[in-house]
């Protein structure tokens, strides 16, 4: 187990090394730069531009200035955003905790519905409940988030009044960050109707960012599950006359869940994607309408350092996943 | 991170009349002299800073501010500012002033902009982009405390401009004091996150991409404000601005989707203000490249296209066809001028005259949607079809913004450009100068235009400074630009507000800003 998690380990590294590659040429590779989108219409001079260009440093050569990154990473330097003249590492802490609130929320729905109705369609095959879990599967993993969001604000805040719009808590509600979790923070705060209204802020939110993952876990969970039953194990303790709930809770489930956990952690990347246009929608103020903000405004430092972190919890999400991996099926310990 | 101590500042109070506003982004910062994005100025310059003079709420005239009177030397080389006395900084959590304003406070926020040598010049990126832009650095000499209420400016050269510019954003006045507190703690960075100024509202706390909390200066020289907290609810969707409208949540909400107007304006618990926006949208040739050189290319070019069909379908009524180069709520707009008629049999005509046949040119149209424009594909397509009746063939191109707004200023750019301008100061220089000038050439003039007559007329208009004789040259001005035909000026759009029936004495900004002072709600 101990070589396992070196070897995965020492693997992070020329990975993590491509990805300040792809981190820093990325956002050099859009047309278009940050001297230009901050004079607008305006417009600057030729010997203004180039002033502005030496002073962010951005006139020198790319692999200059990936070296001068690369030297300040190794010293845990992200650098400061041109747009907000404040340190990249900042910015993201601040932003970081509520991205974890919503993806966390959005996995846990995602997780507490998908699996339970994907064993009940497996142990049901071609039931109606089968079919239509299956299918309004279908439609949620295609779901454009964009649009979904949408629709459910007008509906469920619009016309319905039963969720607030966007935002995190209700404005009428302030009190200093502590832990950055809104949940947690608004029980703290002893301001009565916090905790609440920090939930009802999160329902929207949780729903749409958790729809794609929970398609996807129901699906992957039922046809896990559909595997699993079919084994001559399940067809012994059916026989030895084990209830039918202990037979699929306790002997199939926990086999048909080795491939569900590598689903679950394959989605984190998935959710923070979505996240982007989640936070976009609902005015959540997460990592991911940051990177938005800052893509648009080619904010190079921000961007790059932003990618480079999402990359590297990414990362390690993976790591802890395939370990747990390990730890269910030590077939993978051997083999690996 | 906002600190502990808020917490006493934190709750509201049930009878406090809290006004929402749903912005719609982030302030890059607080310190307005580092920005250029109106976005920032509404959550920085706006409420929390006072400039020497200001624009009138709703007007682009110049009142008295921070200065309570000026003269200008003779030589209109010279200004010297009177200083309102017993005006206070905002009293925080993070600082307590020990004295009022005065002349050291002036000197300062212009210094660090100014002298490569001051200690604040690199605070921040050392970028002022808006002071460089508004070429202050080559136009102020100097700035120097007279005695403690009197501030003494020296310009290089005459500039009438002048005192609208005192009133723009970059030119608000932070407190020397507290900036000096600040170095000496070796925080310089805090001026631009926990903002002290003398404004009508002060800064509580700025919760990034999610809201920013004022509550109203209790001694601002010109007097409490009616609503007690302001907030900024900042909501990037325009659709969900909407929303939060609808249910209250928000009072006030910027820049609504132009579609979704109608429908707002039904909306019992709505109302919506309007105004004609201090801006053009335009349609500008390369007028160094062959055959647009040729002014009687350029008439017949415009004379081609159909601007009401276009107001009609890309501005949905919300619009008007522009003639001149400035906006009729512009002083000195020259309504005189004729525009060039919409007429292609005589279009088609004058290029035959000027030896032009089967032209092929390229349409730029922009990205983005800008206040003066909606949406500028649709309007480039309307543009080809007129063209293509003239026997013009025209191809759209496009590119991303940033590259979009570089290529357009290249002198040997290619065919004609849409775009526009939002003037900043209220003064026509801010367009003919800054858009038609032959300084401009290679950067804001986008038709690349450096004509004499032209340039003679706004140069003499800019030192001057009675404002009769300045008139008369900017409406000569617009006569000689018609004549020459640089641009097709296409539209000045209908900027719309869209608020709560509960918000009392909101005015809308013809500068664009989102202004908060003097703006009541009842419950």
């Amino acid at each position: 187990m101990i070589w396992f998690l070196i070897r995965r380990t020492l693997l992070l590294i020329p990975t993590f090394i491509g990805v300040t590659i792809i981190a820093f040429g990325f956002i050099r590779l859009l047309p278009g730069d940050p001297v230009l989108m901050m004079a607008g219409e305006r417009s600057l001079t030729a010997a203004r531009y180039a002033e502005v260009m030496r002073a962010y440093g951005l006139d020198r050569p790319i692999w200059e200035q990936y070296l001068t990154f690369m030297n300040n990473l190794m010293h845990g330097d992200l650098g400061v955003s041109i747009i907000t003249r404040k340190p990249v590492l900042t910015e993201f802490l601040t932003l970081f905790p509520a991205t974890v609130e919503l993806t966390v929320c959005a996995m846990i729905f995602a997780v507490v519905i998908g699996i339970p109705a994907g064993v009940l369609a497996a142990v049901k095959r071609r039931s109606a409940f089968d079919h239509t879990a299956m299918t309004v599967a279908l439609i949620g993993y295609s779901m454009p988030i964009f649009w979904w969001g949408l629709l459910l604000i007008i509906f469920f805040s619009g016309i319905l009044r039963w969720t607030p719009v966007s935002g995190r808590i209700s404005l009428l509600y302030f009190f200093p960050s502590v832990t950055g979790f809104m949940l947690i923070d608004s029980l703290l705060s002893g301001q009565k109707g916090a905790f609440t209204s920090a939930v009802s802020h999160l329902i929207l939110p949780t729903i749409v960012l958790g729809t794609i993952p929970l398609a996807v876990i129901a699906r992957q969970t039922r046809s896990a599950m559909l595997e699993v039953l079919s084994d001559d194990y399940v067809r012994t303790a059916r026989a030895k006359g084990l209830s039918p709930l202990r037979v699929v809770g306790v002997h199939a489930l926990r086999n048909a869940m080795i491939p569900v956990i590598t689903t679950i952690g394959l989605q984190t990347g998935v959710l923070i994607a979505g996240a982007i246009l989640t936070e976009t929608i609902f005015s959540w103020p997460g990592i991911g309408k940051w990177m938005i903000d800052s893509i648009f405004r080619r904010d190079y430092p921000a961007v790059q350092g932003g990618l480079l972190l999402i990359a590297a919890i990414v990362m390690v999400v993976n790591l802890v996943v395939d370990l747990t991996y390990g730890l269910v099926n030590p077939k993978i310990r051997h083999g690996g | 991170m906002i600190g502990v101590s808020l917490l006493a500042a934190a709750a509201v109070s049930a009878d406090a009349k809290t006004l929402v506003y749903c912005s719609e982004g982030s302030p890059e910062g607080f310190d307005p002299a580092l920005f250029t994005a109106g976005t920032t100025f509404d959550a920085s310059a706006k409420p929390i800073y006072n400039r020497l003079v200001e624009f009138e709420r709703g007007e682009t005239s110049v009142i008295p501010g921070l200065a309570e009177s000026w003269e200008v030397s003779d030589d209109g080389k010279e200004y010297i500012f009177k200083l309102r006395k017993g005006v206070k900084f905002h009293t925080t959590d993070f600082f307590t002033p020990t004295r009022d304003l005065n002349a050291d406070d002036v000197v300062f926020s212009f210094e660090r902009q100014l002298k490569k040598d001051d200690p604040w010049y690199n605070y921040g990126g050392g970028n002022w982009e808006y002071f460089a832009s508004m070429s202050m650095p080559d136009l102020i000499k100097s700035i120097e405390k007279v005695d403690d209420q009197t501030v003494k400016m020296v310009l290089n050269r005459p500039e009438a401009p002048m005192v609208a510019n005192l009133a723009m954003d970059f030119a608000s006045i932070v407190s020397k004091e507290y900036a000096d507190k600040l170095k000496a703690d070796g925080k310089m960075e805090m001026l631009n996150q926990e903002p002290v100024g003398t404004g009508p509202f002060q800064f509580v706390a700025y919760q990034k991409d999610a809201a920013i909390r004022y509550k109203a200066n209790p001694d601002y020289f010109g007097g409490k404000q009616p609503i007690d907290d302001l907030v900024f609810a900042i909501t990037l969707d325009p659709a969900v601005r909407y929303e939060k409208l609808k249910a209250g949540e928000c009072h006030v909400a910027s820049y609504p989707a132009p579609a979704d107007v109608k429908s707002m304006k039904e909306n019992a618990s709505l109302q919506v203000q309007e105004q004609a926006g201090l801006n053009v949208a335009y349609l500008g040739y390369n007028t160094l490249v062959k055959p647009f050189d040729d002014a009687r290319v350029r008439k017949a070019l415009n004379m081609a296209i159909n601007k009401p069909a276009i107001i009609e379908a890309v501005f949905e009524g919300s619009g008007a066809v522009a003639k001149n180069p400035i906006p009729p709520t512009m002083w000195s707009y020259n309504d005189a001028v004729k525009d060039d008629p919409y007429d292609p049999e005589a279009a088609k005509k004058l290029l035959e005259e000027a030896g032009v046949k089967d032209l092929s040119m390229k349409v730029w149209a922009m990205p983005v949607q800008r206040p003066y424009m909606p949406n500028a594909r649709r309007t480039a397509e309307m543009i080809q079809a007129d063209f293509a009746k003239i026997g013009v063939k025209a191809e759209i191109v496009t590119f991303e913004w940033g590259e979009y707004l570089k290529r357009s200023s290249e002198k040997d750019r290619d065919g004609a450009v849409i775009l526009g301008w939002t003037g900043d100061n209220g003064d026509p220089d801010n367009f003919l100068a800054v858009l038609l000038g032959c300084d401009a050439v290679g950067s804001a003039n986008r038709a690349q235009w450096c004509y004499k007559p032209f340039d003679d007329l706004i140069q003499k208009a800019k030192v001057v400074s009675d404002q009769a004789e300045r008139t008369k040259l900017y409406e000569q001005a617009q006569v000689v630009f018609k004549e020459q035909d640089p641009w097709a000026t296409l539209a000045h759009s209908v900027v719309f507000m869209p608020m709560s029936k509960k918000v009392m004495n909101y005015k809308m900004d013809p500068l664009g800003s989102h202004r908060f002072d003097g703006v009541d709600i009842t419950e």
